[in-house]
């Protein structure tokens, strides 16, 4: 029997176990928005803007493991789509998005809604597809799958003519595909593994350095089980936060521009370095000349472009890295011959400890003014630590990632790559569509909130209970915080005056609003947020409007040159960290 | 250090411009580029020299490998090669003085006059890319009127090929 190219769609959906499709339709896609309308296995979630739509299915993603999948319009509907898909490409987040485009005849005719939706997303996704026949509609769409979330995952656009998804053909879809051009590296190679053992069980001064690839990689049981075997000091990413439970004594905090000041010592004097499924990015390494100078690294990745591209390293392993470390455990295990360096290491635990003891996390507590680092550790009371948490960006995000302790993978939904603002609370409602019997609580701020307020009103029509907490301190904080360090007080846009109601605005929307001004309120306001169970709780904490975030390696700084609140907080960064971001 | 990196990838709509905004959008130069078809046609053959450290050259290379439409690359730079590029020129050259000079060049150079007029010859000339240099200024950028070249091609010396 011939299917249209929309029925097709459905088809090739249903085939991949996509259970929801962030969309919002327009006159490009109806086609494929009637076949939707024809069926109820595959529920479409109405937003109201298509970057929440990919932010969503981003969130989904991120939650779940699976790719998310986004369907837009032509011309404005991808366009609008296109900050969603950066974000993902940038976290390398498996996601399908599916966009109308007007008819193949009227290609490059400037149509109406009409752009070159491969051309504009080209440089952000990691691959797109313009399918031109209906013949190969159902391969095409098994590439989009097999390629987002295979590999280094990443977004995968397919841009489909109106007349394509009109027109019919006999459906038949791939149960596997190869593709003579794409075949990414699971297994790591056996001799670097086996060489990279011997460097790690010879380390005085070792650190495991844990991004975000082990959580994408599903490593975490992995990265754990290493890391205890070595009794190894580990820190964390912002982007691999759960990846090894923080909880645990081994874990030395995230690392970085607002990392601990233990874990940035650890990077900075050690002398082996383990790094998995991270790719030493700008926040991380701080200035590169002065990075980890005695270190000598181990590095495995899946991508093998990540290797080597800012920092040279001395055993590279490309492979998934839950492969690499299961191979490195059953080797260390099997040898077992060589010892660790027991007396070194009990060496540098002290060391360890006493860069602890200085308790870089540490702030004032304010009777009147309530400090948004309260905020965040009572909400990881209130929550006993099980939520899922989503962030915007800013000073609310890096706070989140400080107080918050992260035990478990994919609990920790944050931009960190590309930083977008907005990202939070879209993503929020995909985690809580993907994971319906855990918390959900979105940190934000009265900046970040503002660019995607009007998904409130998807929340209240699909029943996805949030928590919001606003961390609102009137300011852009974060750019606030660089302006008094860096450009002496000058607070040029940084100030918002006339800034909603929030409560009112969350009950327009049908929502519940608090507003909590009190330091003695906070955790009363939390437990009765989290107790309305199927209720998404607006909750407006005004904030110390002076707040900075500490502890802090100003641009162009290295690992041991942090500044610590309090201590150091003026220090301005030198000239040429004035031009880096 | 200038490397010449020769691609097998589809032949498909775009694939080019992936490669193509690779570069710009990593920063990387191309100094030239050179595509068609081969043999099995779903394949085309791209080579392109740039220039960069050992490091961007590294990253270039992975960059490379990491599109999906590139199938197979190497750098013939990294071992013995052969390149070779085509120029089209149509030379300014009216009086007879002028005319005989002209002459003695394509020769030297073992170029071929494809057409002629009273006031011009248009020669085809191939060779490596720093030999067309030579003719350029042996000729004198006053009397060339036009040229056009296609950029480096290259293959590399032996047994060995580039193939799937």
């Amino acid at each position: 029997m011939e299917l249209t190219g929309a029925e097709i769609v459905i088809r090739a959906l249903k085939e991949e176990g996509v259970d929801y499709v962030f969309g919002y339709p327009g006159g490009a896609i109806l086609h494929v928005y009637d076949a939707i309308h024809a069926q109820n296995d595959i529920q479409h979630i109405l937003v109201r803007h298509e970057q929440a739509a990919t932010h969503a299915a981003d969130g989904y993603a991120r939650a779940s493991g699976k790719p998310g999948v986004v369907l837009v319009t032509s011309g404005p509907g991808v366009t609008n789509a296109v900050t969603g898909i950066a974000t993902a490409f940038m976290d390398s987040i498996p996601m399908v998005i599916l966009s109308g485009q007007v008819p193949t005849k009227l290609i490059g005719n400037d149509a109406f809604q009409e752009v070159d939706s491969v051309g504009i997303t080209r440089p952000c996704v990691k691959h797109n597809f313009l399918v031109k026949d209906v013949k190969e509609l159902a391969t095409t769409l098994k590439k989009a799958f097999y390629i987002a979330s295979t590999g280094r995952p990443g977004p995968v656009l397919v841009d489909l003519p109106k007349d394509v998804t009109a027109a019919k053909t006999v459906f038949e879809y791939p149960h596997t595909i190869k593709m003579r051009s794409y075949n990414p590296t699971v297994k790591g190679h056996t001799g670097q593994i086996r060489k990279a053992v011997k460097l790690i069980l010879k380390a005085e001064r070792p650190i495991v350095y844990v991004g975000g690839g082990a959580i994408l990689g599903e490593a975490s049981k992995e990265v754990t089980e290493l890391t205890r075997m070595l009794g190894y000091p580990v820190t964390n990413t912002l982007m691999g936060l759960g990846a090894y439970p923080a909880t645990d004594p081994q874990f030395v905090g995230m690392l970085g521009m607002h990392g601990t000041y233990e874990a940035n010592m650890c990077m900075h004097d050690c002398d082996v370095m383990i790094a998995i499924g991270a790719r030493f990015d700008d926040r991380v390494t701080g200035n590169l000349e002065k990075f980890a100078p005695y270190a000598r690294i181990v590095h495995i990745d899946i991508d093998p472009s990540s290797i080597a591209k800012n920092v040279q390293v001395e055993v590279p392993i490309v492979g998934s890295v839950a492969n690499v470390l299961r191979a490195m455990i059953s080797l260390i295990r099997e040898e077992g011959s060589q010892p660790l360096k027991k007396e070194a290491l009990a060496r540098w635990w002290r060391q360890i400890e006493k860069w602890r003891a200085i308790d870089s996390l540490g702030y004032e507590q304010n009777n009147t003014l309530i400090k948004p680092q309260y905020v965040m550790e009572q909400l990881y009371k209130v929550t006993e630590g099980n939520a899922i948490v989503t962030s915007d960006v800013g000073q609310h995000q890096m706070w989140a990632a400080q107080y918050y302790h992260f035990d478990l993978p994919r609990r920790w939904i944050n931009s960190g790559g590309l930083g977008t603002m907005g990202f939070g609370l879209p993503a929020a409602m995909g985690c809580k569509l993907a994971c319906p019997d855990l918390d959900v609580a979105c940190v934000t701020g009265e900046g970040s909130i503002q660019m995607m307020l009007q998904e409130l009103s998807t929340m209240l029509q699909y029943q996805t209970p949030v928590k919001i907490v606003n961390l609102n301190n009137g300011y852009l904080g974060m750019v606030r915080q660089w302006q008094e360090f860096f450009y002496e007080k000058r607070y040029a846009m940084s100030y918002m005056d006339a800034l909603p109601d929030f409560v009112k605005l969350a009950e327009a929307y049908g929502h519940v609003g608090m507003k909590i001004e009190n330091p003695g309120d906070v955790e009363a306001s939390l437990r009765e947020a989290f107790a309305m169970k199927d209720r998404t709780v607006f909750l407006d904490f005004i904030t110390d409007p002076e707040e900075n975030v500490f502890p802090m390696i100003p641009a162009g700084g290295a690992h041991n040159e942090m500044l610590l609140a309090g201590r150091d907080a003026m220090r301005s960064t030198h000239e040429e960290g004035m031009v880096l971001v | 250090m200038r490397h010449i990196i020769s691609i097998l990838l589809e032949n498909e709509s775009g694939a080019l411009s992936r490669v193509a905004n690779l570069f710009s959008a990593r920063g990387y130069n191309i100094e030239t580029l050179c595509v068609a078809p081969t043999q099995d046609p779903s394949l085309s053959r791209m080579t392109l020299v740039t220039n960069g450290t050992p490091e961007i050259i590294e990253q270039i290379v992975k960059q490379l490998n990491k599109l999906i439409e590139v199938v197979k690359l190497v750098d013939l730079t990294e071992g013995v090669h052969i390149e070779r590029e085509l120029m089209l020129a149509k030379i300014h050259a009216a009086s007879p003085q002028q005319r005989t000079e002209v002459m003695r060049l394509i020769e030297i150079f073992r170029g071929h006059v494809i057409d002629v007029t009273e006031s011009t010859y248009t020669v085809e000339l191939t060779g490596p890319g720093d030999k067309l240099d030579g003719f350029m200024d042996a000729v004198g950028r006053d009397e060339l009127l036009e040229i056009t070249r296609t950029g480096i091609t290259g293959i590399a010396r032996g047994t060995k090929a580039l193939r799937t």
